[in-house]
């Protein structure tokens, strides 16, 4: 996917258009922050939302100081293994604390500046997942482990010129694992943090009552579950376009039917989620919406570079489809608590995109490359974070106490509630 | 039986590469890596499941 050399240069127009492009990337970042605060509860509104931004400001540093060099960039210096007659690019060697990036070509900082924004991105993912339990500690050494150590490894791989991008070129398959906008190296490595930060921290108190359902605690404001929405789909934009200008290199002819993807899967999902939950409940539920219209906005950044628009109207339905389905299951069936859905949307739909990818990209052999990054990322990333946030948890944990839990994370970690006109009432659902 | 299935799915990511290496036409090779992809889904579903069996009330690893 990233030839080390050889790479077509970006034009002027290129540049300016990418640097516009990544400006713009962050709203993704501020939606999905949008919609954790509100699926989560009132007395925790304050404390998730800065948890956020501190979360994000850990990953930026940390990736700034040690994940930057891990990553590396095309055509860089990396750690290479020989095996079985092939080059195993497994480890990027470049400079620590980011030293010569002011003379690094536009390119290289233009790739480095996506980096940054996916690590920031991929933070949050397992944040939401921990709403009304997670201590800040816990989400900021959780963005220090996967900012220095998890995702600057797959990000190597995938993007900077790593073993994942070279299987086109070493074992014929297609052009390589295609991810040009972070579906596996954000959304799914963030998906599957969030299921491993959810097994080591518990579920909320009274979530799975003994010998009863599982009881419902519902988003505290669709207002801001929504409206992140609407503004992630212009982050989502400018990740989707930037990711294929740069590590794609797709011409700029081509980027607006990759902005058309991205609407028509985003578009598909919510109709098909709305479509699902009207005939399931009888009327349309507002935070599964946002979640089908998130799962499809995730399942684009695979493939909105690579197919065509009604192959992309399609993927977007069946994401939609699968979104709250798998969201009940998980609740239901195997009592995962995820109050944001991020297992569902960030996991779920990258695996749809990341799949449809190889099924409808024109290369032969992609579907191999696409399920052998899938593979990857399953088989090795998951038991790797579980392992490193069991370690975590005994030095800093993840989980506040009861007392903390009860009275709400805005009042015991920040002193103050979001709403101070609103009343606090006791809550029923702890029994 | 948490930790029995998250040991069962880095066997299944090596099993992807041993189909790289091993298989050179299209059709095994990808027939190998559906079979390595199947590994995981068995590690994570036990690893799921494990992590289920603990938490009946309101526990947690942590707790």
């Amino acid at each position: 996917m990233t030839p080390a050399s050889g790479s077509p240069s970006l034009s002027d127009a290129g540049i300016v258009l990418d640097l516009v492009l990544l400006v713009l990337a962050p709203l993704a970042i501020a939606g999905t922050a949008l919609v954790n605060v509100g699926l989560g509860r009132s007395r925790s509104a304050a404390q998730a939302l800065l948890g956020n931004m501190v979360v994000v400001a850990t990953a930026l540093i940390g990736f700034a100081l040690v994940g930057a060099t891990f990553a590396g960039n095309t055509g860089g210096a990396a750690h290479v293994l020989h095996l079985a007659g092939k080059q195993w690019d497994w480890l990027g060697e470049g400079p620590l604390f980011l030293k010569g990036i002011v003379n690094a070509p536009v390119q290289s900082q233009l790739e480095i500046l996506f980096e940054f924004l996916a690590v920031a991105m991929a933070a949050i993912i397992p944040w939401g997942s921990g709403a009304d339990r997670l201590r800040m500690a816990g989400g900021c050494a959780i963005a220090a482990v996967l900012s220095t150590l998890v995702f600057p490894i797959l990000a190597h791989w995938v993007w900077a010129g790593g073993w994942l991008a070279q299987l086109g070129i070493n074992f014929s398959a297609g052009a390589g694992f295609l991810d040009p906008a972070g579906a596996g190296t954000i959304h799914l490595l963030g998906g599957l943090s969030a299921l491993a930060v959810i097994w080591v921290a518990g579920s909320r108190r009274g979530k799975f009552p003994k010998g009863g359902f599982a009881t419902a605690m519902p988003g505290h404001n669709a207002v801001y579950i929504l409206f992140g929405c609407l503004v992630a789909l212009v982050g989502w934009l400018g990740f989707n376009l930037a990711g294929a200008s740069l590590w794609i290199h797709a011409p700029l002819a081509s980027l607006p039917v990759t902005a058309l993807n991205t609407l028509l899967t985003a578009a598909g999902a919510l109709t098909a989620t709305y479509t699902v939950t009207r005939v399931r409940f009888g009327k349309p539920d507002a935070s599964l919406c946002a979640n089908g219209w998130l799962a499809g906005l995730v399942a684009s950044s695979a493939s909105a570079a690579v197919v065509p628009p009604i192959p992309a109207l399609l993927i977007g339905i069946a994401t939609g489809v699968i979104t709250p389905l798998l969201v009940e299951v998980l609740e239901l069936a195997v009592t995962v608590d995820d109050p944001s859905g991020a297992i569902t949307v960030h996991a779920a739909g990258a695996l749809v995109g990341l799949i449809a990818a190889g099924l409808f990209a024109p290369q032969p052999g992609q579907f191999i490359a696409q399920m052998v990054g899938i593979a990857t990322i399953l088989g090795l990333f998951l038991p790797f974070t579980y392992l490193l946030f069991k370690i975590l948890n005994r030095f800093v944990p993840f989980r506040v106490d009861s007392d903390g839990e009860r009275i709400g994370m805005d009042l015991h970690e920040l002193g103050g509630g979001a709403y101070p006109e609103f009343v606090i009432h006791r809550d029923d659902s702890y029994r | 039986m948490k930790f029995a299935g998250l040991i069962v799915m880095p066997a299944g990511f090596f099993l992807s590469i041993a189909a790289l290496v091993l298989f050179p036409a299209a059709a095994p090779r990808a027939a190998f890596i559906l079979c390595a992809l199947a590994v995981e889904a068995v590690g994570l579903i036990v690893a799921v499941r494990g992590h289920m069996e603990n938490r009946d009330s309101d526990a947690g690893d942590s707790r």
